[in-house]
């Protein structure tokens, strides 16, 4: 199969073609159709999406699956994957049946609705796979459509601002990256980003209207990148999107947001900012450093104050990616396989998490932690798997959680221990909110009234949950599953950094000595 | 004598058929056969652009350098007559139904269109002046269709009387410009204004007719006509005033600026991309707040003007070819906006305003969704074509060193992204209020909105080939 990446691709986006041009009818029949064809759709994007896990050469650290053709304007289209990447596309159709799963009780407009899904995972997929500048673009701002879609017709009471929001704030990152990849390209002559990754762009410093810029173009690339990519992880100070999208937004919608899309933002810091502009990268390094480490403390005291649910876990998602922002710009290896494996389990953590709110929102309607209360003894299931997700996010040893976070606090460490031991406390202030809202929601006596007729979870949705909880668990004891996966790409990664480096520092000498 | 007619055939062949058929209307049917005559204008128009894109070749000068036939403006002409010929093919239901439908409507449109083909053709200041009178007088008068309506009226006069001044700042530039250099031919003005080489007489000339130009693309400070323009003419009108004439006027400015000016690019480089960020800025802000879609139109024509002068700015062939790129696009989504527009009714009553559009999704999903493939595409947010225009510009304009420029149109384009967005607001997250709009049958209106839809999704494949006769255009244009 030539054209395994393009078929992946395909699969969703022609599903929701299908659900658009046939399906007519807003009765019962065509809503199960829908709810059944986007089930099956991405159910085979992940079948077939294993050919690619199973078919992938961990020692060969080169793209793999290539595919190539010409495209307009000069571009072309070019999918590929490698260590970095191959695990991104893997959560992806991962998580998307069990997204379509967790939607099964939507009632308004449900065609449209899986339409919207489906085309955001071709989208998703599509920004894992490019490996075209414009092509990546492409797929990284075209997701803004369904997903704005998503949160503005089929999300809460404040929808119109989130999706807002969300959209405006997002886009204008981006549009600054854009005029980044254009100046790339006009430094380059290409948009192919196999090629980019091997181009020294300059790193001579100059001065911009009467700034000194260290790192030249390099830092103003890496600066421009930045925005688009930090906007999307989010960090802090620009997180304050997300809160809004998490609570307004669909439940499923939650966990594709906090499960995928978040993931771009580091995905794209490890294949432009570090590889591309390293030097650049080197400069501002110390800068993202401390605001992970902000970030990660600020979030999770706020994290603390919250009375809403998602919005607790919002936040707590902007604390875990700041372990992740500070894990690739520590660029050593075991920073870069910490983030990774961060954002992996993540992934299937806070998707577990918003789900687990979905679980109760459906019931009762409401996200108030101040209205639950003692559910233990009602659900005995859902305080069991609420627990262990809850653990897994604290970070306890024997989850997916502990992995990531030791190992970008150890790399951390050796970089800057300053910034190491700020971030440390903020596992206990996770510890802390994650285990005072397990204690209000589950624990205690169930004295409220409308909570005295609450059901345990249904077999569909003790289903969705079980695969997470089998992942969650594998690899927090068996963490070689991801990191054999992703090793030798990011030692190439690293090494290739720290050559570059020393490089442009030893051109640097030369050029100084004349 | 016979070449150069020749050469200028396809403009002889439309202007006598547009005075032909209105004397023949006069002694007939009058106002009985516009319906018929609409129908032929578009035909003819739709043949020349057929006659013209397959059958020019090469670069033809006629009349002594007065009229230049090359793949530029075979470019801009095809693109003038398809559009003029699917505005008119839109409005005849719009104007039927309001009792506009008089003859000389598509006559007028015609012999507009014979302006704008002298326009892009021009070789020489008379030539340029000739054709653009011709089109703004007929445009002025298509303006004030409406005769007994006190805004269509208005619009008309302000057309004319802001269009009169911009004519005489350009004429006083020509003026000058004839006067420092010694001639009118394009041909032979380069040849005195080299950069570095410019008298001041001839810098005063040039910035005069970029005036004059300024206000024919309604760039920002020369826009102030065009938001009252739009609201005020009937809504076929105002979708003809957002296609052809822009792309006429753009290929002018692109004309003069090459083919006169192009030793002294440094010049006129700061002017226009100046005009080029005020426009952005202002179309993406002052349309935040409209709330009727034609001045919202408005707005939303200036920002892209704004964008397609980049290519200008940019001053090289790149440049050229992505503004041609870009106006083409721009044409294709306004077609089908105004398209969309022309639908909106309620109780069989137009209306203009954005709100009304309110839970259009429901109702009409189809119709819904293809304006929320333009809205996308107008902002430019992949994976739309209207995406591909905006990168094509920036392209040439980073590659010009206008990078400030280029970073500016990347704020203005995210701060007019709201407005394109309320819409889509509008019709798939407003709630039922029982009073969404009819469903407007017209299939011309339906083919020409889905039509355009398609090719913003489709177009990114492979652009349909606009590319290379773009690159041609450009190639023409520069050397």
């Amino acid at each position: 199969m030539d054209n395994l990446l393009s078929i992946t691709l395909a699969i969703p986006a022609l599903a929701a073609l299908i659900l658009a041009l046939f399906l007519r009818g807003e009765d019962e029949a065509a809503q199960r159709n829908a709810k059944w064809l986007a089930l099956i759709a991405t159910t085979a994007t992940f079948l077939i999406s294993l050919f690619i896990l199973f078919g992938f050469d961990a020692q060969n650290t080169g793209f793999q699956f290539l595919e190539e053709g010409e495209w307009i304007m000069g571009l072309q289209y070019k999918l590929g994957v490698d260590g970095i990447s191959v695990l991104f596309v893997m959560l992806t159709t991962f998580m998307m049946p069990l997204t379509i799963l967790a939607s099964w009780d939507v009632k308004v407009r449900v065609k449209e609705y899986m339409i919207a899904f489906l085309l955001l995972e071709t989208l998703m997929l599509g920004v894992f796979m490019a490996l075209d500048l414009v092509l990546f673009y492409l797929f990284f701002e075209a997701g803004l459509i369904p997903m704005f879609l998503i949160i503005g017709i089929w999300g809460g009471a404040n929808r119109i601002y989130a999706s807002f929001k969300f959209f405006l704030y997002t886009f204008l990152g981006s549009v600054l990256m854009l005029v980044a990849m254009v100046a790339m390209y006009v430094d380059a002559q290409t948009t192919d980003i196999e090629v980019l990754l091997n181009h020294q762009f300059q790193f001579e410093t100059f001065n911009l209207l009467g700034v000194q810029v260290v790192g030249g173009l390099q830092t103003l690339m890496f600066i421009a990148f930045f925005a688009s990519f930090a906007v999307k992880m989010p960090m802090w100070p620009v997180h304050t999107w997300l809160p809004d999208a998490h609570v307004q937004a669909p439940t499923a919608g939650s966990v594709v947001l906090a499960a995928i899309l978040l993931k771009m933002g580091g995905y794209g810091f490890l294949r432009f900012s570090l590889p591309m502009f390293p030097v650049g990268s080197e400069v501002m390094a110390p800068l993202v450093l401390w605001m992970s480490a902000i970030a990660i403390v600020y979030t999770s005291l706020v994290a603390l104050v919250q009375e809403d649910m998602k919005k607790l876990i919002a936040y707590s998602s902007v604390a875990h990616m700041g372990f992740v922002t500070m894990g690739i710009f520590t660029a050593n290896q075991q920073g870069v396989d910490g983030a990774i494996f961060q954002m992996i389990s993540h992934g299937f953590i806070s998707g577990a998490l918003f789900l687990c709110v979905g679980v109760i929102y459906d019931r009762m309607h409401t996200r108030e932690i101040d209205a639950y209360g003692g559910l233990v003894t009602r659900m005995p299931a859902y305080a069991m798997i609420f627990m262990l997700f809850t653990m897994a996010n604290v970070g306890l040893p024997g989850t997916s959680g502990f992995v990531g976070e030791f190992l970008t606090l150890m790399a951390t460490f050796q970089v800057n221990t300053w910034v190491a031991a700020i971030a440390t406390t903020g596992v206990i202030f996770s510890a802390a909110y994650a285990l005072w809202l397990y204690r209000r929601v589950v624990m205690g006596d169930l004295i409220k009234e409308s909570l005295k007729t609450i059901q345990d979870m249904t077999s569909r949705e003790r289903w969705i949950f079980a695969p997470l909880v089998v992942m969650t668990l594998l690899l927090g004891v068996y963490p070689a599953l991801v990191l054999d996966v992703i090793g030798p790409s990011v030692e190439a990664l690293v090494s290739n950094y720290d050559t570059a480096l020393n490089e442009a520092a030893a051109a640097t000498l030369v050029a100084e000595n004349n | 004598m016979g070449a150069d007619l020749n050469a200028i055939l396809p403009e002889i062949v439309l202007a006598v058929y547009a005075m032909l058929a209105l004397v023949g209307a006069v002694y007939t049917g009058k106002d009985q056969v516009a319906s018929l005559l609409l129908w032929a204008t578009s035909a003819v128009m739709l043949a020349l652009a057929l006659w013209i894109g397959l059958n020019g070749e090469g670069t033809t000068v006629a009349f002594n350098g007065m009229f230049v036939d090359d793949a530029f403006a075979r470019f801009a002409k095809v693109t003038i007559l398809v559009s003029a010929a699917a505005v008119l093919l839109m409005s005849e239901g719009y104007m039927t139904q309001k009792g506009l439908l008089r003859f000389e409507y598509p006559m007028l449109v015609a012999l507009a269109a014979v302006g704008m083909m002298v326009m892009v053709s021009a070789g020489d200041l008379m030539a340029l002046y000739m054709g653009l009178e011709l089109q703004s007088l007929a445009l002025y008068v298509v303006a004030s269709l409406r005769r007994d309506s006190a805004k269509s009226t208005e619009a008309g006069l302000k057309y004319f009387v802001l269009g009169a001044l911009s004519s005489g700042l350009l004429l006083y530039g020509a003026s000058l410009v004839y006067g420092y250099s010694g001639t009118t031919l394009f041909s032979g003005i380069i040849q005195t204004a080299v950069h570095g080489d410019v008298s001041i007489g001839l810098l005063f000339g040039l910035v005069f007719l970029i005036a004059g130009f300024g206000f024919k693309v309604s760039a920002v400070p020369f826009h102030m006509w065009t938001p009252d323009v739009y609201e005020g003419s009937p809504t076929p009108v105002t979708a003809f005033f957002a296609t052809a004439p822009k792309v006429a006027a753009m290929a002018l400015f692109a004309r003069v600026m090459h083919d006169a000016f192009g030793g002294a690019v440094k010049d006129w480089q700061q002017v226009v991309a100046l005009l080029s960020v005020l426009s952005m800025f202002l179309g993406a802000i002052a349309a935040i707040g409209q709330t009727n879609i034609k001045r919202l139109m408005a707005f939303s024509s200036i920002a892209h003007m704004g964008y397609a002068l980049i290519g200008l700015a940019a001053g090289n062939e790149a440049g050229v070819q992505a503004m041609l790129v870009y106006m083409a696009i721009y044409v294709t989504m306004n077609v089908g906006t105004f398209a969309f527009i022309l639908m909106m009714e309620k109780d069989g009553q137009p209306v203009t305003d954005i709100s009304s559009l309110n839970n259009y999704a429901k109702k009409e999903p189809a119709k819904a969704l293809a304006l929320l493939v333009l809205m996308f595409s107008l902002a430019g947010v992949p994976p739309m074509l209207g995406f591909f225009a905006k990168f094509g510009v920036w392209m040439a304009g980073v590659e010009a060193g206008l990078v400030w420029l280029v970073v500016a149109s990347a704020v203005a384009s995210a701060i007019g992204a709201y407005y394109y967005l309320r819409i889509v607001f509008f019709m798939y997250f407003g709630e039922d209020r029982g009073d969404t709009l009819d469903g407007g049958k017209s299939p011309v209106l339906w083919g020409f909105l889905m039509a355009s839809a398609a090719v913003m999704v489709i177009g990114i494949v492979n652009l349909f080939g606009i590319e290379g006769a773009a690159a041609a255009a450009a190639t023409a244009l520069v050397n």
